[in-house]
């Protein structure tokens, strides 16, 4: 895996609605990072997301993703190197069956079918869902679907996984067992969520948003602990660190 | 709203019947297609008054139905589902068409009932081989298939995901429904005032979903090209199973068998 750093500088984003999401917004994530970015709804995580494989472009600023700015003519190549996981699997799961949808990725990319085949196969026992691959998506249960969401990414090889919710809607099994998936990525990990208690296990830096800037980037501990920004931003303490409601202790 | 739930249910049934492992199961789709659709022009091929040399016809889905061990429920379910179209369709041909062509003892059978029976026995055979194709294959073969044979991929595509999103936008029309009902206390049904507004979100939502979908395989490296299954290779029972449809469909559209074993009985040939 080579060495893929992003770097946003002054971006602005306006939806043609005029709504202005992102504002002057400058970041930089180095290799290997698992990152999380928090903040109220609205507050331009999805739209930060999108900019990081050319889902949107900037109205101004720059995107560049491992020394390649994100332009159309290096689309190909971004988004081979952003593997992105939809917040809902349906969105994400367009084929007819399992095995289907997550060759269609390397089949795209041009991999001969032998490679597609391994790559498939592998990916879907990362995830542990090699037994649906002959399902139809729509017979499947939410954490089976995001599973498999995530498997059709990991197909692709990407060395950047961006996630937009993935504990969304997961029964608190499939939750644990994504996060325990997640652990065992090397990718540097970017994941927009309201959930803090996983970032709390996941993520060593957190990025607060808030009205489509940074209100505060810094190591996830430090960050929740600091109640000011987290009310800021609309947030509240993950539950593990909030003391006990039955017997106040933390 | 129940009625509907389970109807949309059933229409998976037909699909997951495809599963089996039965000698039809086992033709090459593109075997099963290319006969389905020769037999269903075959049939609309007959002349209009045409009854008794279809019958021997009867005899491809009935025996389709028990070589491919398929219940005859859910079938005959769905032709009743559609029978009252075949009624509109035929309704007026009685009516109309008053022209005498035989006689059954003392009743006279006028051209309009003819045909009136004529057309629902054609479409009831093409309706249930076209049931019993999707029983027997599956809409994802069905859809290899067609772009075997020439169907143009977009199409295909087409196909593909509106039988994918069928299931989901039908969930959130139900959805949307349901929550209708939970707060309009007067009316049962929907109010036509409301029609409009309903129809109107689920055009919107349907339209932001296509838009996200569209992202989601931009995404994975989508050019417009939809790399489809690969289907399997034509083996001698193939051919075999090819051969004998088309001789046996090719028999009945120019020999009227019920007429010939007739005349065979009564000594025609003597």
């Amino acid at each position: 895996m080579s060495h893929h750093t992003i770097d946003l500088t002054n971006i602005l984003y306006t939806y043609p609605d005029g709504t202005t999401a992102l504002r002057n917004l400058s970041l930089h994530i180095g290799h290997g990072e698992a990152i999380a970015i928090v903040g109220s709804n609205g507050s331009g995580k999805t739209t930060l997301l999108s900019h990081l494989n050319g889902v949107l472009f900037p109205t101004t600023g720059t995107v560049n993703i491992g020394g390649y700015p994100v332009v159309q003519g290096t689309l190909t190549h971004i988004r081979r190197t952003v593997g992105m996981v939809f917040q809902n699997p349906d969105d994400q799961l367009f084929m007819p069956t399992v095995y289907d949808d997550v060759a269609f990725g390397p089949l795209n990319l041009g991999y001969p079918p032998l490679e597609v085949e391994k790559r498939v196969i592998s990916a879907l026992k990362t995830v542990g869902a090699y037994a649906l691959k002959d399902r139809p998506p729509y017979r499947l249960s939410g954490g089976q679907k995001r599973a498999v969401a995530i498997a059709t990414v990991l197909a692709m090889d990407p060395a950047i996984l961006v996630m937009d919710e993935p504990t969304a809607a997961l029964d608190p099994l499939a939750r644990r067992q994504l996060i325990t998936l997640l652990h065992t990525f090397s990718h540097t990990k970017i994941i927009a969520t309201h959930d803090l208690d996983m970032v709390l296990d996941l993520c060593k830096r957190t990025i607060v948003l808030h009205n489509g800037s940074i209100l505060a980037d810094g190591p996830t501990l430090e960050i929740f602990r600091d109640r000011d920004i987290l009310e800021q931003a609309g947030l509240e303490q993950p539950f593990s660190m909030q003391s006990c409601p039955i017997c106040s202790k933390i | 709203m129940i009625k509907l739930e389970s109807t949309w249910l059933n229409l998976r049934t037909i699909d997951d019947l495809a599963t089996q492992k039965t000698f039809i199961h086992s033709l090459n789709s593109c075997t099963k297609l290319i006969t389905t659709l020769v037999f269903v022009v075959l049939v609309t091929s007959f002349s209009k008054y045409e009854v008794t040399s279809l019958l021997p016809l009867l005899f491809y889905p009935v025996a389709l139905m028990s070589l491919g061990n398929l219940p005859y429920k859910p079938i005959v379910k769905r032709l009743l589902l559609i029978a009252p179209f075949i009624v509109f369709i035929g309704l007026f041909n009685p009516v109309f068409d008053q022209r005498p062509i035989a006689k059954l003892g003392s009743f006279l059978i006028t051209g309009g009932w003819l045909s009136f029976l004529s057309i629902t026995i054609k479409l009831l055979l093409t309706v249930t081989s076209a049931l019993i194709l999707v029983a027997t294959t599956g809409m994802n073969s069905i859809c290899t298939a067609l772009s075997q044979i020439g169907v143009p991929k977009p199409i295909v595509i087409q196909i593909l995901f509106m039988y994918r999103y069928l299931h989901v936008l039908l969930e959130e029309f139900l959805k949307t429904n349901q929550a209708y009902n939970l707060r309009s206390f007067k009316t049962a049904g929907i109010h036509y005032k409301a029609w409009g507004s309903l129809l109107g979100q689920l055009l919107l939502r349907t339209m932001d979903r296509a838009q996200r979908i569209y992202q989601a395989m931009l995404c994975r490296g989508f050019d417009g090209k939809v790399p489809l299954l690969s289907a399997a290779r034509w083996t001698k029972k193939d051919h075999l199973y090819l051969l004998f449809c088309l001789s046996f469909f090719l028999l009945c559209r120019f020999i009227n068998i019920p007429q010939a074993l007739g005349t065979l009985l009564t000594g025609g040939f003597q």
